[in-house]
């Protein structure tokens, strides 16, 4: 399903945007959790497919990675497990430039189309480098999501939320994905600013771990991603309905405003 | 001499987006553009800028003991049939090149108005430099080095301690030194207004790969002259120096690119990134890098910790591409015989690194890859205090103290 209409869609019938993460291959059945998150409410799911040295995520993301590389997980792998399984809304890949260089850009985004990612998400390519992967992936019907940063520029950040596709993805804070005590006070500024120079969905992310701060951040924005908090239960071991809860409970509290 | 015409290759400054050829670049998240855009201007401005170079040359000779003499070593040209000569990084301060990258990266952090600097450290080598030009300029220190390295070189975790500096382990991926990079550039991320992030080679998004040469081309700029004085004016036939990112031979190749002298790089056999490494991308750079069919980046591996990285600076990838230079690798066994031999005949004990470099041309001049007779310029990258009790638990045996 294409990101950026299914996101306007919920964005122009009222509702705020919920965009979960899931890390490919953590477990078994970790196509199950990401199923139960999108039952449970999630606007689009964010796939996270490991690399090795995952530079711009904390520890949570960081162990989750490990733990799924050491269980076999490759790019292919986790794509051909998305493949057997169409869901009823968009998913986005998420990960570093390495993993898609290797594989050769157009294959990339062509074995990604084929298991039904319309969306990505790579942090390691700013605007300077991303122009290759934009061609592949739009030539293949990918949107790429570009990140907007507390730091950026004025002027790059109008650039930036021109050249990005599907949404605008806004870096809560300065630093690394991960689960924090309160929100940074640099979402709000950024999901302003951004909000001020683009009518494409802004979402904003990083350190969003209860429903109290989703709302907050989400007031100011179109949305949030929720991956961290998600994440931590997954590798403490909750099942598949706990997490369902979990992401019902960020729906509730979004809805309800 | 120099190279005529359409086979010169230049190490001159990279293209607008950073790039020697088709490597290097500047893969950062975007909150770090900013940053590595402030260390870009503001260190052309300070290479541009008199004052600066003079206060960075003054800390290189009364605090570093610059310039560094070039050694002819005759008993040990006699076994190997060439005449060798070695610059001596050994004797700076610290004890090794690292402290020419360290002082310039100091000057510029205090430069920005910023009060303090991070860096990763592999064996202990740069964390330890890092810290001393810390303690030296005033400022904060914080070093990430992998909780295996902690463990396996505590002795530089003390120095580092001692020189003032906070020692960070880190425990997430395989704790060594490509991931002390990986957690260096997330802390520089979260305190970019303070914080300069000294990368200790040419390697990282632009403008390190680039500046960390340029602090580092007093090697070959000196080494050119002093071997003029000591080959009659010529050149030497060949140069060589130990690659790990490559700080040193990036430096000692800067003096001798223009001359027709032969550039020879050696790797770990183990981290060998130009013989068995593929393009990539990590920890900002496109370059070439170790890792497997679906680009995880493998771990290097070898008895030298400077030499344990899985990539290699850009501009060697590009030096190799283009024919410039030459990139070898040596395995640990001959590595040790080097080290012994140059113990044995010179009467200097090499850090495990430019031991590599050593094994190389012993290995070389016995097969005729360098012919008899040849005037070799090899970088005595660093002195070998620091690897002492881990070469006598390889070699005390054979040395009769194991």
């Amino acid at each position: 399903m294409a990101l950026e209409p299914a996101l306007r869609a919920r964005r122009d019938a009222g509702a705020k945007l919920l965009v979960t993460y899931m890390t490919a291959g953590l477990t078994d059945d970790w196509v199950d959790y990401l199923q139960v998150m999108v039952e449970a409410g999630a606007d689009a799911v964010e796939v996270g497919l490991p690399f090795s040295d995952p530079a711009m995520d904390g520890p949570t993301i960081q162990e989750a990675s490990v733990r799924a590389l050491a269980r076999g997980v490759t790019p292919g792998s986790a794509l051909s497990a998305l493949a057997a399984r169409e869901q009823p809304v968009p998913l986005v890949a998420m990960t570093y430039y390495n993993l898609v260089l290797r594989a050769g850009l157009e294959r990339f985004a062509a074995r990604a189309v084929e298991a039904g990612v319309t969306g990505a998400i790579i942090p390691d390519i700013p605007l300077e480098e991303s122009a290759p992967w934009e061609d592949a992936a739009s030539g293949a019907g990918i949107a790429t999501v570009l990140l907007a940063a507390p730091v950026t520029p004025d002027d790059r950040l109008a650039l930036l939320a021109r050249r990005s596709r599907g949404f605008v993805y806004g870096v809560n804070l300065m630093g690394v994905t991960g689960e924090r005590a309160t929100l940074a006070g640099s979402a709000k500024v950024l999901a302003g600013r951004l909000k001020a120079l683009t009518d494409l969905p802004v979402v904003m992310g990083f350190g969003i771990s209860t429903p109290e701060q989703a709302v907050e951040a989400a007031a100011a924005a179109d949305g949030v991603v929720v991956a961290s908090v998600l994440m931590r239960s997954v590798l403490a071991g909750a099942a598949v309905g706990e997490v369902g809860a979990q992401v019902a409970d960020f729906r509730r509290a979004l809805d309800e405003g | 001499m120099t190279i005529a015409g359409a086979n010169r290759v230049e190490m001159a400054e990279p293209s607008e987006s950073g790039r020697f050829g088709d490597y290097g670049g500047r893969y950062v998240p975007e909150a770090l553009v900013p940053a590595c855009a402030e260390v870009e201007a503001a260190f052309r401005a300070a290479w541009a800028d008199p004052d600066f170079v003079a206060r960075y040359r003054g800390l290189l000779a009364d605090y570093a003991g610059r310039p560094t003499p070039v050694t002819e070593c005759h008993r040990l040209s006699a076994e190997l049939g060439v005449r060798l000569l070695l610059k001596r990084e050994d004797l700076t301060h610290t004890g090794s090149h690292k402290i020419n990258n360290v002082i310039g990266q100091g000057l510029l952090t205090v430069e920005m108005g910023k009060q303090r600097v991070i860096a990763e450290t592999g064996a202990g080598q740069h964390g330890v430099a890092t810290a001393t030009a810390a303690a030296l300029l005033g400022l904060q220190c914080v070093i990430y080095m992998g909780e295996v390295d902690t463990e396996r070189q505590e002795l530089n975790v003390f120095r580092m301690r001692l020189l003032g500096a906070e020692v960070v382990p880190v425990r997430s991926g395989s704790r060594t030194l490509k991931d002390a990079v990986n957690e260096a550039m997330r802390a520089w991320v979260s305190e970019v207004e303070t914080t300069h992030y000294c990368i200790g080679s040419v390697m990282g998004p632009h403008p390190f790969p680039w500046m960390v040469r340029e602090l580092q081309r007093v090697i070959g700029d000196e080494a050119r002259e002093q071997c003029r004085t000591l080959l009659g004016g010529s050149d030497p036939d060949l140069v060589v120096a130990c690659v790990g990112g490559g700080s040193n031979s990036a430096g000692t190749f800067a003096g001798f690119v223009g001359t027709s002298a032969r550039l020879v790089g050696v790797e770990a056999a183990g981290g060998s990134a130009v013989g068995r490494g593929v393009p990539g991308v990590l920890h900002g750079m496109r370059s070439l890098l170790l890792q497997d069919e679906a680009g995880q980046i493998l771990e290097a591996e070898s008895i030298s910790a400077g030499l344990d990285y899985p990539g290699i600076g850009p501009e060697h990838a590009y030096l190799a591409g283009a024919g410039r230079a030459e990139y070898a690798s040596a395995g640990d066994d001959e590595v040790l015989d080097a080290l012994s031999l140059l113990a044995r005949t010179e009467g200097i004990i090499p850090a495990l690194e430019p031991a590599h470099a050593l094994a190389w041309l012993v290995r070389a001049t016995r097969d005729g890859t360098v012919p008899g007779g040849s005037t070799v310029l090899l970088t005595m990258s660093g002195r070998g205090d620091k690897d002492a009790s881990q070469v006598m638990s390889l070699l005390g045996d054979r040395v009769g103290l194991g």
